[in-house]
This record gives C-alpha cells, sequence and structure tokens, in this order.
C-alpha cells in the first residue's frame, strides 16, 4: 500500500474545491456565473471564469436530504409542484440565499443551454428578471433528424461566437484561442478517461457498485476542462482495470444480476435504492451517463456537435440505439427505469422507447415512481416491490435462458 | 341584430363540429388540409392550397394515448393524441409539431409511431428568435417545411403565392384586432362562450372566407346600440380558455372578457408579418422574431406581463383571469413572476386551473364569484 489517494477520494476533493472555488472567486469580488449542466464548459473555463451548475447543486442538496424546505417555499411563491424540483430548488434559493447542506454563491450572470431540456430556458428567464442580472442563451435546437443539419451547426457555431463577445464584454476578460484548444483537450481527455473508467463495467463481475457512477459524474459537469479531472478520472480508470485484472469489485453482494439505471437517479433514496438492489444481488452496470458524458472532440465543430447529441437532443430511434448498444456490451439482463416525475421529456418518450429496447434485446424492464429531488413522490413499500418482481423476471429468464430454452 | 346573431351561429357550428367543417371543406375544394400545435407557418400551407387547421384537442377522455404520453401531460397533448390514435384526424395530411416546450419535443417522437397515418412534419423554432443567426437557422426550417408541403399538395409554392398568403393573413390579423376591440362595446352580445368562439374558428377555416364573415359582424355589431355593461371585465391570459364550462360559469357570473392573452386566440393575431425583405419566406422567418408576449417565446424581460397589464389600463378591465392549462409548465413557469407583477401594479388576480373538457369544474366558479365580489372592492 502507498498512500497514494484513491480516484474516489481525489474526485470528492475535486468537487469540495470546485463548491469553495466558486465562494471563494465571489468573496474576492470575481464574477460568478451560474450555468445550465450541458452548456459548454469550456467557453467559461478557457476565460477562467467562475462558475456553479445549479442542477449539480440541487442535486447534491437532494442527496444530503435537504430539498424539502426549498421546494416548499418555491411552492409558496406560486411555483407548480408539476414545475421539475431542480427548477424549484433553485428557484427558492434565489430568494433564501443560504443552505447549510451546500452553500453556493449568488450569480452575477448565467449561462443556459437548451440541449437537455426545453424548460431550462424558462428557469433562467426567471432567474434573470428576478435576480436583474444578464442571461447569455445558448439554443440548442432539439435534432428531429438522424444527424445534427448543416444549418443546425452554423447556428450554434454562430451562437458561440455571439456568447464570447457576450462574456467578453460582461466580465472584461479575453477569449484566447490557444487557450481554447487547450481545454478542449483537457475536456477531451476527461472525457476519453470516464469512457475507458465506464468500459471497466463490461466485466462480469462489473468492477464497481453502479451507484458509485452517480457521485463521479458530478465532476464531468462541473471540472471537465481541468487537468486534475482528468488525472482523477484516468486514476478511477486504473484502479477499475486493475480491479478487473483481479477479479475483485467494489459491490459488496454477489453479483447475480446486470441492469441498466434508466433516468436521473432518485438522490433523496440513493442509500435505499442501493441497498434495496444490493439485497437480490442486483447491480448497475450501465446508465445512458456511460457515454453520454465522454464528449471527445478535436474541433470547434465537433464540439458543437458533442454538444448537440447529448441524450434527451436527439431523435427517438438514436435515443433507442444508444441505450441497446450499452445492454449489448455491457451484458445487461434488465434495465430499471425511474418514472422521474421532474423530467416530462425523458418521460414523455419512456413508454415507446422501452417498448423497443424490450422488443429488440428481450430484457426485462421495471417502473418504479419517483423524483430527483422531490422526496414526497417515491416510496419505499412501491420500490420494493417492484424491485422483487424485477427480480423474479430476470431469474426467470435466466433460468429458461440456461435450460436452452430462450424466452424470446 | 338578427344578421349579427346569424353570423354567430355560423362560427357556433364551426366550433361544435371542427372536424365535419374541415371535411366539408376538403370535399368541396378537393384541396388537402395540414394540422399545426400552436405556432406554425399556415402562409406557407396556405400558399401550397392546403388549408392549415389549429390542433388543440377536444372533448375525448383519454385511454389509448396513455401507453405513449404519461397521465402528467397536459390535456391539449393527451386528448389530440387521443383523437388521433382513434382516426378522427385522418382527414388531414400532415401535422406539423412545433418544439416549444418538453411535452412537444417528446410528442414530436411519438407521434410518428401513434398517429402515422398523418405525417409529422418537423418545427424547432429558434429560442434566441431577435438574433440573425436564429432567423437563418429558422429560415431553414420553414425551407423544409416548404418542400414537404409542395410534395404533399403537389403545388410549387412561389413567391408570388407566398406574398398573397402574408397579405391574406395580415388581413386576418388586422381584422381580429379590430373584432377584439369592437367586441368589448358589446359585452351583452359577445358573451365569453361567442367570443372564442368567433376567435376560435379561425382554426378551422379557410382564412379568405372567415376574415369576411369577422368583417360582417364588427359592421352589423356597430349598427347596435352600446349599453353600459354593469358586470365585471377581465382580461384573461393563458394558452386557451375554450372550455363550455368554464366560459358559462363566467357568463352566469357577469363577467365580460374585454382583452385576452390566449395562444389559441390574441397571440395569434397580435402583431401583422412585415414585409422588409424581397423574400417572402425570410419574411415569415422574421415574424418570429418580432411576436412577444408568450410563455412559449423567449421573453427574458417577462415583456408578457407588462402587454397583460397595459390591456388592464386600455380597456379599463376589473382584472385579470390567469387561466392555467395543467400540466403546461411554460405557463406555470411564468405564473409566480405575473403575479407579483400584478400584485405590484394592484391589479386583482384570479388563477383557474382548466384539465380535461369532460371535467367541470366547481373550484373554478367559486374562485370566479369571490373574484367577482373581490374586484367591486
Amino acid at each position: 500500500m502507498t498512500d497514494e489517494k484513491k480516484a474516489s477520494e481525489m474526485i470528492k476533493e475535486l468537487m469540495d474545491k470546485h463548491y469553495e472555488d466558486a465562494l471563494e472567486a465571489k468573496k474576492k469580488g470575481e464574477l460568478v456565473g451560474w450555468a445550465a449542466s450541458n452548456f459548454p464548459q469550456e467557453l467559461a473555463e478557457c476565460m477562467d471564469l467562475a462558475l456553479v451548475y445549479p442542477e449539480n447543486h440541487a442535486a447534491a442538496v437532494s442527496a444530503k436530504k435537504a430539498s424539502l424546505p426549498f421546494l416548499e417555499y418555491a411552492e409558496g411563491q406560486g411555483y407548480s409542484t408539476d414545475i421539475c424540483s431542480y427548477a424549484r430548488i433553485n428557484l427558492a434559493f434565489k430568494d433564501i440565499k443560504e443552505c447549510e447542506a451546500l452553500q453556493i454563491p449568488m450569480p452575477d450572470y448565467l449561462l443556459c443551454a437548451n440541449n437537455i431540456c426545453d424548460l431550462m430556458v424558462k428557469w433562467y428567464e426567471n432567474l434573470a428578471v428576478e435576480l436583474n442580472i444578464p442571461l447569455f442563451m445558448l439554443d440548442i435546437p432539439y435534432n428531429t433528424e438522424p444527424a445534427v443539419t448543416p444549418a443546425r451547426l452554423e447556428y450554434i457555431k454562430e451562437q458561440f461566437r455571439m456568447i464570447i463577445k457576450q462574456l467578453e464584454d460582461f466580465t472584461g476578460k479575453k477569449f484566447s484561442e490557444e487557450r481554447f484548444k487547450e481545454v478542449m483537450e483537457i475536456s477531451s481527455a476527461s472525457g476519453r478517461a470516464w469512457k475507458r473508467a465506464m468500459s471497466t463495467l463490461m466485466a462480469t463481475p462489473s468492477p464497481m457498485n453502479g451507484f458509485e457512477m452517480f457521485t463521479y459524474m458530478g465532476i464531468l459537469v462541473c471540472n471537465k476542462g481541468r487537468k486534475e479531472t482528468t488525472v482523477a478520472l484516468n486514476k478511477l480508470a486504473d484502479e477499475l482495470e486493475e480491479r478487473v485484472k483481479n477479479g475483485e469489485t467494489s459491490y459488496k453482494a454477489e453479483e447475480k444480476h446486470r441492469i441498466l439505471s434508466e433516468g436521473i437517479a432518485c438522490w433523496p433514496f440513493l442509500g435505499h435504492n442501493m441497498k434495496t438492489l444490493m439485497q437480490y444481488g442486483i447491480n448497475v452496470v450501465g446508465a445512458i451517463y456511460c457515454d453520454a458524458f465522454a464528449k471527445v472532440y478535436s474541433n470547434l465543430d465537433e464540439m458543437a456537435i458533442a454538444y448537440a447529441e447529448v441524450p434527451n437532443c436527439v431523435n427517438l430511434e438514436r435515443e433507442v440505439a444508444s441505450r441497446v448498444k450499452i445492454i449489448k456490451d455491457h451484458n445487461v439482463e434488465g434495465m430499471l427505469i425511474h418514472s422521474n416525475r421532474s423530467c416530462k421529456k425523458w418521460d414523455g418518450f419512456m413508454y415507446e422507447m422501452e417498448r423497443r429496447i424490450a422488443q429488440e434485446t428481450g430484457i426485462a424492464t421495471a417502473y418504479f415512481d419517483g423524483d430527483q429531488s422531490d422526496p414526497r413522490l417515491f416510496s419505499k413499500a412501491q420500490y420494493e416491490t417492484r424491485i422483487q418482481s424485477f427480480y423474479e423476471v430476470m431469474e426467470q429468464k435466466k433460468a429458461a435462458a440456461a435450460a436452452g430454452e430462450g424466452t424470446r | 341584430m338578427s344578421n349579427v346573431n346569424e353570423v354567430i351561429a355560423q362560427f357556433q357550428e364551426v366550433v361544435n363540429q371542427p372536424g365535419d367543417h374541415v371535411k366539408k371543406y376538403i370535399a368541396k375544394t378537393g384541396n388537402k388540409a395540414i394540422g399545426y400545435f400552436y405556432y406554425a407557418p399556415q402562409e406557407l400551407i396556405h400558399a401550397a392550397g392546403m388549408l392549415p387547421v389549429g390542433i388543440w384537442g377536444g372533448n375525448i377522455e383519454p385511454s389509448s394515448v396513455r401507453s405513449y404520453l404519461p397521465s402528467f401531460y397536459c390535456g391539449i397533448l393527451q386528448t389530440a393524441f387521443e383523437m388521433g390514435m382513434k382516426g378522427l384526424y385522418d382527414c388531414l395530411d400532415g401535422m406539423i409539431i412545433p418544439n416549444l416546450c418538453d411535452s412537444l419535443r417528446a410528442s414530436s417522437q411519438n407521434w410518428k409511431v401513434a398517429v402515422p397515418q398523418v405525417e409529422f412534419i418537423s418545427l424547432v423554432p429558434p429560442v434566441n428568435r431577435k438574433t440573425e443567426a436564429g432567423v437563418k437557422f429558422l429560415l431553414s426550417e420553414y425551407e423544409n417545411i416548404k418542400n414537404t408541403l409542395e410534395r404533399i399538395s403537389g403545388n410549387k409554392i412561389t413567391d408570388q403565392a407566398l406574398n398573397n398568403s402574408i397579405k391574406v393573413f395580415n388581413t386576418y390579423r388586422q381584422t381580429m384586432r379590430e373584432f377584439t376591440k369592437v367586441a368589448r362595446n358589446y359585452p351583452d352580445i359577445i358573451t365569453p362562450s361567442i367570443r372564442n368562439a368567433v376567435i376560435k374558428s379561425a382554426s378551422f377555416m379557410d382564412k379568405v372566407q372567415y376574415t369576411a364573415l369577422v368583417e360582417e359582424l364588427i359592421q352589423g355589431l356597430k349598427t347596435l346600440p352600446v349599453k353600459d355593461w354593469d358586470g365585471k371585465k377581465v382580461v384573461v391570459t393563458g394558452i386557451k380558455m375554450d372550455s363550455p364550462a368554464l366560459l358559462k360559469i363566467l357568463e352566469e357570473n357577469n363577467v365580460a372578457v374585454v382583452a385576452d392573452d390566449l395562444a389559441q386566440e390574441s397571440r395569434l393575431f397580435r402583431s401583422d408579418i412585415l414585409q422588409t425583405s424581397a423574400n417572402p419566406l425570410e419574411n415569415l422567418a422574421r415574424y418570429w422574431s418580432t411576436m412577444e408576449g408568450c410563455s412559449l417565446l423567449f421573453d427574458p424581460e417577462k415583456k408578457r406581463c407588462d402587454m397583460i397589464i397595459e390591456d388592464v389600463k386600455e380597456t379599463g378591465a376589473d382584472g385579470v383571469l390567469f387561466c392555467m392549462t395543467k400540466f403546461c409548465d411554460p405557463e406555470e413557469f411564468d405564473y409566480p413572476i405575473f403575479k407579483k407583477r400584478l400584485d405590484a401594479a394592484n391589479i386583482p388576480h384570479v388563477f383557474i386551473e382548466t384539465d380535461l373538457e369532460t371535467e367541470t369544474d366547481e373550484q373554478a366558479r367559486t374562485r370566479i364569484q369571490a373574484f367577482t365580489e373581490m374586484a367591486a372592492l
């Protein structure tokens, strides 16, 4: 044993530092931005701007079981419970300005992108109006076509130029092509490291408990353009590869069934969800984040396309194909779907997507109701019952396959 | 007066049986019809010699749609899908679904499989609609739609035809603005239900014929004496307010609609298409950048609220009715800001939530009664 830090510690420290740095920047009088999770942070990183990601903050607050007072406050302000709980938490924080679970600085400007959902635009409109600060909007149009069309690419790139100019004018900092290239390289290297780490989950048994992925991926949202992130993720990949080589895993049960976790995590009950699955020897060995967060590109066009091809921004056929690929590559037996009340886009194509995936792969599927941040919308009893029957279906399928009958 | 009543009856007939009206139009003219949600380039459909049909769902119990859309999708989409799946839109040759909210984003993908017999036509309007890059992008979207419409109709859309259609639609818009102004003077005749029927009919009728009929109504109204109105006057805001039960509640409580900020009504004709370019398609694309005051349009200053306050001042309304389409998140995001701004301006307002048409809401009745009493203070 050396005293070298483990990847998990490095990642945690980087996340802590991300929030500390933002608070520190604010204290020093620097301008701090709030950004949408899928806004190309490369643009801000290369100008050395401090950013905070409200979606990541809301998820962290929810995981620390501190979301409810914020949700209730927002409802008191007239926000419907129909609205995304991340948005409600953040719109409440905008007024309350204090959060014991995880403090963030108030913003001086906003960076919005709508690739993952349209309501981001409404959420950031409200922030801009209420805080009276500028909103820099990056519109990444939904891809109904099988690929990003030339007209879309041109529109996105034109907006990159516009936003760089807006940021230069507002912050007084200069955009440098050279630094931008460097940040793109670092971001791509982080993406490659993530991809390498996630590809180890193809091994049987998977070298880690899949829930760890949910805690690691925040670093890609907040810090992908930093060298320390590349180092930490490469360390993670190394550790996982080493475990695979030795047949080891951090999953503390016998891995009887391998599943794909579909939908945003149910943060307030992450521990409960993990324990329930472990009781049945069910391990998460894949999620859409495995590939989606591994953005690799070498020039501006490719970067624009990478941000335009994130989940929820591509058509149904591509959404299905990306899941089927993970299911096949990772040897997945079942898909556990979080019917997440907050995410209308994701829920809205889930039924048809599930039918197509089941038809194409023959795997078992199960739904549970919940919410990414609103603890009132999840029932432990329902979850446990659903997991039990999900387990039984997977057992039957496995037995049938072993008996050589096949179930398709 | 008899003439006014006759014209009104024609509009009522259309909104009571919109499908029949569209089918009759198709049978009579031999032209095809194209559906659309909310905002679509109707002028292009018209220029291709087809009938643009606004789809707003209807009075039907959602059942088959449940295998595609979650129950917390708005009633407009739930019932439109249900009707589409039941074959009620088979008279349409295409359906333009604009990407204006997350529910529409997912719906565009579901439509392809749930209602495959009515061709899905994609439209992704730019959020950065006021930038030149946004206009250029929308122009490319419209070019795609133009090609699709030419294929479906078999007609070439010439610049001349499109210029003509833009003129037809601008005349329609001007006429409608005139109608909403004139109608304010006759709340006893143009009741909330009739006002909705007149305006909503435009979704299903040939615009030339429709505009002429509205013009006839305006002229007929103008010959009548303006009477004092002892009831309340409201401005309504939201996506739509066409629930017969709700409109009836307003009438029972002597509430007149003197102006609206509804997507199904005034938002469709608040401004004209400007002829700034020699390319009519570009003029059409630029129209999107000039529209204001809708939760579905990027509005970082929430001009919508200022526009509602202006409407109240202009009309001398007693207050504002926020008619919330249940599960419409764009509207739900606007509501808290609306509430603050109206409170700051000391304008009374009431919140009514509408869901499926099949449900009547006693809560709406109580709220409207309480509101009329409060607004009297």
